[in-house]
């Protein structure tokens, strides 16, 4: 594993060995992954001081989030990381068609969940439930309720985008699966990726109960 | 915990990790439906925190992997943690002195501009 001359085809040669390159591959994910969490963080502040300003408007303008969709997608973005993990399971067994199915299925439940998301939002747009000036639904009780739907497109608009360029990369190493390019030594772009898809799924996790499920 | 490169996790822990979230999801959208006044929020959000830490140490291998990596995570929350409460301590406060409250956003504001 640690003998770099026999995987000179993937190791860069700046590294001293296979290890040391996907170490440092994987810090650099991470720190990324940081950025990512404050990025998002700033959206959970907003979120914070306008729930503790408006607690009762974004109580009653909550309602109008359908929970069971709220909750099919939490279902299909878990199972999306589910088959995302052991997509990079088999390629550490030498399963090149287990990867590649299993990068299908994640790129579909990726999909499924965009579908989802387009019928809520659809919905809400017809109703004018939309952030800012463009909100004229008149059926929120409460000050302001177009500042919940301000939140509520900002977090899963960002989240989407997410989504989106998830579906990129996911689709993008799937290529290189098809090339060959990775085997059980060499995989790091496909647990980046993963990585990636997970922080996707945990930002969910957060925004399902915050925005869906208000006691 | 020794740092293991090309850990290979068992599949049960995958698929069990995987029910689990499921079943926490079930739960968590179970509760919403009753009232624990203040408490709702408390419960969501625990809920909430116990499966993104499942993702992480799991899914993500956080479990696994180098501890630096688990550091570098806890940082970003840890700012997070700061970002938040140190504008609450602003925004819970606003108003205590001369008393204002909420009004609807003004046809000639800005944002309407």
């Amino acid at each position: 594993m640690s003998n770099s001359t026999s995987h000179s085809t993937f190791l860069a040669h700046h590294f001293s060995d296979a290890e040391q390159q996907k170490e440092s591959a994987k810090l650099g994910m991470w720190v990324f992954l940081l950025t990512e969490v404050l990025l998002f963080g700033g959206l959970f502040v907003f979120y914070a001081i306008y729930r503790s300003w408006n607690p009762d408007m974004f109580y009653n303008a909550h309602k109008f989030l359908d929970i069971n969709l709220g909750a099919i997608n939490t279902v299909v973005l878990i199972t999306s990381s589910v088959t995302m993990a052991l997509a990079i399971r088999s390629m550490q067994l030498n399963k090149k068609q287990n990867t590649i199915l299993l990068l299908t299925a994640t790129l579909l439940l990726a999909a499924t969940f965009l579908v989802i998301k387009y019928f809520e939002y659809s919905h809400k747009i017809h109703l004018g439930q939309l952030p800012g000036k463009f909100y004229t639904f008149t059926g929120v009780e409460g000050t302001n309720p177009h500042i919940f739907f301000s939140v509520y497109f900002a977090m899963t608009g960002l989240h989407g985008i997410h989504v989106v360029a998830g579906m990129f990369v996911i689709g993008w190493v799937m290529i290189r699966t098809f090339k060959n390019e990775f085997s059980s030594e060499y995989y790091t772009p496909i647990e980046m990726s993963g990585l990636y898809w997970h922080l996707v799924d945990l930002i969910w996790i957060f925004l399902f109960p915050l925005l869906y499920l208000i006691g | 915990m020794k740092t293991d490169k090309n850990h290979i996790t068992p599949l049960y822990v995958y698929l069990g990790v995987g029910a689990v979230l499921l079943i926490l999801t079930a739960i968590t959208v179970g509760v919403s439906y009753i009232n624990f006044g203040p408490w709702n929020l408390v419960i969501a959000l625990a809920i909430a925190i116990v499966k993104a830490t499942l993702v992480a140490f799991f899914f993500m291998h956080l479990y696994y992997d180098n501890k630096i990596y688990m550091m570098v995570f806890t940082i970003s929350l840890l700012f997070l943690v700061v970002f938040i409460s140190l504008t609450m301590f602003d925004t819970l406060r606003r108003g205590e002195i001369n008393k204002t409250e909420a009004e609807p956003i003004k046809k000639e504001a800005i944002i309407y501009k």
